[in-house]
């Protein structure tokens, strides 16, 4: 600003541009975050941290009349899917007929947990849309949930033969994904 | 009276937790940790409140689990880094300092750097003395152009 006294009608013109800048640049970030969403990103989905990492320790006390407990050990040799569901999830129904397919296929066995349900319930439940799942694991206190990192049912995890964490789905699987994403995966970790 | 008694209330009404006395741990030392840990860790379904106030099914669970690991024997920080290990930093209500998180930290000081600067030029900026004034040459000559024109 040393030259103002000797050139005054100088314009200054970063008054100017910078509010412009400034507009411009948010405007660059709000395209970019919405054009994310529109291609699937979800700002309510946390990235999860356990891809890559062996699925956590759990025991599960069995649904009566479903089989066995469900532990870690059921993990070990096969490539498995994880579904977390329980009566009282409404996604869970709109999911439901794919995992019903799935099992027909006998693609790979199906684990499911029953999250924070009363069993008679989670019983009329698969009573009512049919049972996709190999193995029913009760959790009534998240302690698996929690573990698995679980926000909101449904939640599913593609597990491998060493009982390793290889794909997570929050929210429903659609059939796109199954296919596309899932299935070469599974095709994949199972050779 | 009834009303001004309700507004006393309301004024002093302290912040309202979700914990329930019959999640509390009997030794109140181990109690205070909890609570210590779990307003640290923000729930993960609404975004910004901690496990501590939060009325959410899932942030309960966390607040019993936290409760039976120091039970356990677990260490606030075992605690903590458990549920990071499950849910990643995302579980962390303040924002650990690391790279990915340099531009929180350090967002209001550049903007006040910022600030700053275009203050200190505005001020530099402005003509310290007044311009000199007019010779009576350029009195007469303004006088031609403008007749009747006020001149300093």
């Amino acid at each position: 600003m040393t030259d103002h006294a000797t050139s005054p009608a100088r314009p200054r013109r970063w008054p100017y541009i910078l509010p412009l800048a400034v507009v411009l640049a948010l405007g660059g970030v709000f395209a970019k975050r919405l054009s994310d969403i529109s291609g699937g990103y979800d700002p309510l989905v946390i990235p999860t941290v356990l891809l890559s990492t062996p699925a956590p320790e759990f025991d599960l006390p069995p649904l009566p009349g479903y089989g066995d407990a469900l532990t870690t050990a059921d993990l070990k040799g096969k490539v498995s899917l994880i579904n977390i569901w329980g009566s009282w999830c409404a996604a869970c129904t709109v999911e439901h007929p794919l995992l019903m397919e799935i099992a027909k296929s006998g693609e790979l066995p199906i684990y499911g947990i029953a999250w924070r349900d009363q069993p008679d319930r989670s019983i009329a439940w698969l009573e009512r849309h049919g049972n996709p799942y190999t193995k029913i694991g009760q959790d009534p206190k998240s302690q698996a949930i929690i573990g698995l990192g679980v926000v909101a049912a449904p939640e599913s995890f593609l597990i491998d033969k060493e009982g390793i964490i290889r794909y997570k789905v929050a929210g429903i699987i659609t059939r796109e994904e199954w296919r596309e994403k899932i299935q070469p995966l599974i095709a994949e970790l199972s050779k | 009276m009834k009303t001004l008694a309700l507004l006393i209330f309301l004024v002093f009404a302290g912040a309202a937790y979700a914990v329930e006395p019959r999640e509390m741990l009997q030794d109140p030392a181990l109690e205070a940790r909890a609570r210590e840990v779990s307003q640290q860790l923000r729930c993960v379904v609404c975004q910004n409140e901690t496990i501590d106030e939060s009325d959410a099914e899932i942030a309960r669970d966390m607040r019993l689990l936290l409760r039976a690991r120091i039970l356990a024997g677990d260490s606030n920080e075992d605690v903590i880094a458990f549920l990071v290990s499950r849910y990643g930093d995302y579980v962390l209500l303040k924002p650990r300092f690391m790279a990915s998180t340099y531009l929180l930290w350090f967002g209001p000081f550049i903007v006040l750097a910022i600030g700053a600067f275009v203050v200190y030029r505005r001020l530099r900026g402005t003509p310290a003395a007044a311009p000199a004034p007019l010779t009576p040459e350029e009195k007469a000559a303004l006088e031609e152009l403008a007749p009747g024109e006020r001149t300093p």
